[in-house]
């Protein structure tokens, strides 16, 4: 049986990896590549957010009863990093090279630090609280649409 | 919003709980410079002149001090997942008492006074039982399967053995009184010092930020759950052993020596080749400086155990304090450096975000903290450790040296200023009044 730790850290580990392509593309001179790249991983880190936001985090506050607890803050830094999204989006649109590398640095750290907080202490309170209900979850998680 | 933004910030503690210590420290840094500029090259005739002393703490205390502290303040919420309590007294607490606890402690050296050395004494004994407890009661907190909390606990007892150790010899320049073991006690208290708290806690925490900002694989899992234990059994064992009657130990220490020497070169290669294997093809200031101090770190462990192997190199003029500048210098105030750089301007960029969030767009780090600024920095740092290793063997080179060192310290000064000017002036546009500020 698999675990929420498990497949979520598998699944940043995937959106780390677009990461680096869309950053690594940017030093090329073709913006339509980087434009691709960047909506590739745009679209991995939406639905890794959708499916934290829409069936894990929820199960978590319903079984734990804490809906104001660490789901809240990891929500607020999801509205953070949207917005690096969008203006890493924007910065494709006016092909301004140093403000793409800016804030793809800036999404880097904020995603990492997140991450590092859900591997290490959400996920394996979410293990722990939904060991019941774990096939569900996971299930549920693998059926979010992009 | 308002009540949103609050929660966030019960993860981050208050920017100026690190940055009262960030922006204290490379002003630490010039005065280990200015002070190198003035004795110049009789600093190479002994290590246990109080002018070297001086210097040393100036750098460890001072600089490292400063900033680990700040660092592991910032860094408990999101590496242990667990804050420290009361974080705006404990950081102000804390700071107000080393800051001038340092500078009398250097004074006290240097003027071969009592009394600086006294209030020096208290001063520090009482930052740093404030800092211990309030970081080790939330590491009790923290998860055990977590590397880096081991790591960080490690560090935290091998500060509180070293500040022992270091009243205790400053108790013998405060009051004069007849302390036999002193030689001893000084290298208990440095080995602690520099491989123990430093050593240790730079291990502890690389095993996140390595992977984290060039996204590298992660470090070996065998290396993770034990490099850190291992290397604090080694510790404490060297330290009973040191206790033995002369000539019964030789072969035990120099076992030891070895053993942590083989270590510490274990944890270098294998972080220079994570990042050689990084997935983010981008290379920047931060990850070199990390590489020239592990390159740093590895000529120190060379050069240290050339001289227990070798007895006549250790007696040569100089090689302790060439050895000291690689290990402080090279190593640690180089990883220490290239942390700054990221922790810096992403903490200005995460508190500024959260106050102005659909108010108006937060600049980029790389805005905040622009790259040639720091590639000047890095430069200056990058000769000034070999020019201060190597004026251990030609004295008159400590000039240039110190001149380069103390240039790189102003400049990450004005660095980190700049950076902070940006987010007080952005913070003025927060829709409520000041953000907290204290």
């Amino acid at each position: 049986m698999g675990s929420i730790s498990s497949y979520m850290t598998s699944d940043h580990h995937r959106c780390d990896e677009l990461f680096s392509q869309a950053e690594a593309a940017a030093s090329g001179k073709d913006w339509g590549t980087i434009a691709a790249d960047l909506q590739i991983f745009l679209d991995s880190m939406h639905h890794h957010f959708k499916m934290e936001e829409e069936v894990l985090f929820p199960a978590f506050e319903e079984r734990t009863g804490m809906s104001m607890g660490p789901t809240q803050v990891m929500r607020m830094e999801h509205v953070q990093m949207r917005e690096l999204f969008d203006a890493m989006s924007d910065a494709v649109k006016l092909q301004d090279r140093d403000e793409f590398l800016g804030q793809a640095e800036t999404l880097l750290v904020m995603m990492q630090q997140h991450n590092m907080k859900e591997e290490q202490m959400l996920y394996l309170m979410a293990d722990r609280a939904l060991a019941g209900e774990m096939e569900e979850v996971l299930q549920q998680m693998r059926a979010v649409g992009a | 919003m308002k009540l949103e933004a609050g929660l966030s910030f019960s993860q981050a503690p208050p920017i100026l709980v690190p940055f009262r210590f960030f922006l204290s420290a490379p002003l630490f840094g010039l005065l280990a410079a200015l002070l190198a500029l003035w004795y110049g090259p009789s600093l190479m005739e002994s290590r246990w002149q109080p002018s070297v002393l001086a210097l040393t703490h100036l750098m460890t205390l001072g600089f490292l001090g400063m900033a680990m502290v700040g660092a592991m303040m910032q860094m408990l919420p999101v590496v242990a997942g667990s804050p420290v309590a009361h974080p705006v007294g404990v950081a102000r607490a804390v700071h107000v008492l080393l800051l001038p606890g340092v500078v009398l402690l250097a004074g006290g050296f240097l003027l071969g006074a009592h009394w600086p050395m006294r209030i020096a004494m208290f001063l520090l004994g009482t930052g740093f039982t404030v800092f211990v407890v309030a970081v080790g009661l939330s590491l009790k907190r923290a998860s055990s399967d977590n590397p880096t909390v081991v790591g960080m606990r490690y560090a935290v007892s091998a500060l509180v053995v070293t500040v022992a150790l270091g009243l205790t010899l400053a108790s013998n320049y405060g009051w004069d009184w007849w302390l036999i073991e002193r030689v001893r006690l000084t290298n208990l208290h440095l080995t602690w010092g520099l491989l123990g708290w430093v050593g240790l806690l730079v291990a502890g925490v690389s095993y996140q930020v390595v992977p984290m900002f060039q996204l590298t694989p992660s470090y070996p899992k065998l290396l993770t759950r034990w490099l850190t234990t291992a290397l604090f059994v080694l510790l404490l064992l060297w330290s009973v052993v040191y206790w033995l009657p002369e000539g019964a130990q030789v072969q035990v220490i120099l076992a030891v020596s070895l053993a942590a020497a083989v270590i510490f070169t274990v944890f270098a290669i294998v972080t220079l080749r994570l990042q050689l294997r990084r997935r983010r093809k981008q290379s920047d200031v931060t990850l070199l400086f990390w590489r020239f101090g592990m390159v740093c770190l590895l000529l120190a462990l060379a050069l240290g155990v050339a001289g227990q192997v070798i007895p006549v190199l250790d007696r040569v003029q100089g090689d302790n304090i060439a050895l000291g500048f690689l290990f402080i210098a090279g190593f640690a105030v180089s990883v220490v450096n290239g942390m700054l750089y990221k922790i810096v301007p992403f903490l200005i960029w995460f508190h500024l975000q959260s106050l102005l969030m659909g108010v108006a767009r937060v600049p980029n780090m790389k805005l905040i903290m622009p790259e040639p600024g720091m590639r000047r920095q890095m430069w200056l740092h990058f000769a000034a450790v070999p020019a201060l290793a190597l004026s251990a063997l030609w004295p008159p080179l400590i000039y240039p040296a110190a001149l380069l060192f103390g240039a790189s310290m102003v400049l990450l000064e004005v660095n980190l200023l700049n950076a902070f000017r940006i987010y007080q002036q952005n913070a003025k546009l927060a829709p409520k009044g000041e953000p907290s500020s204290t």
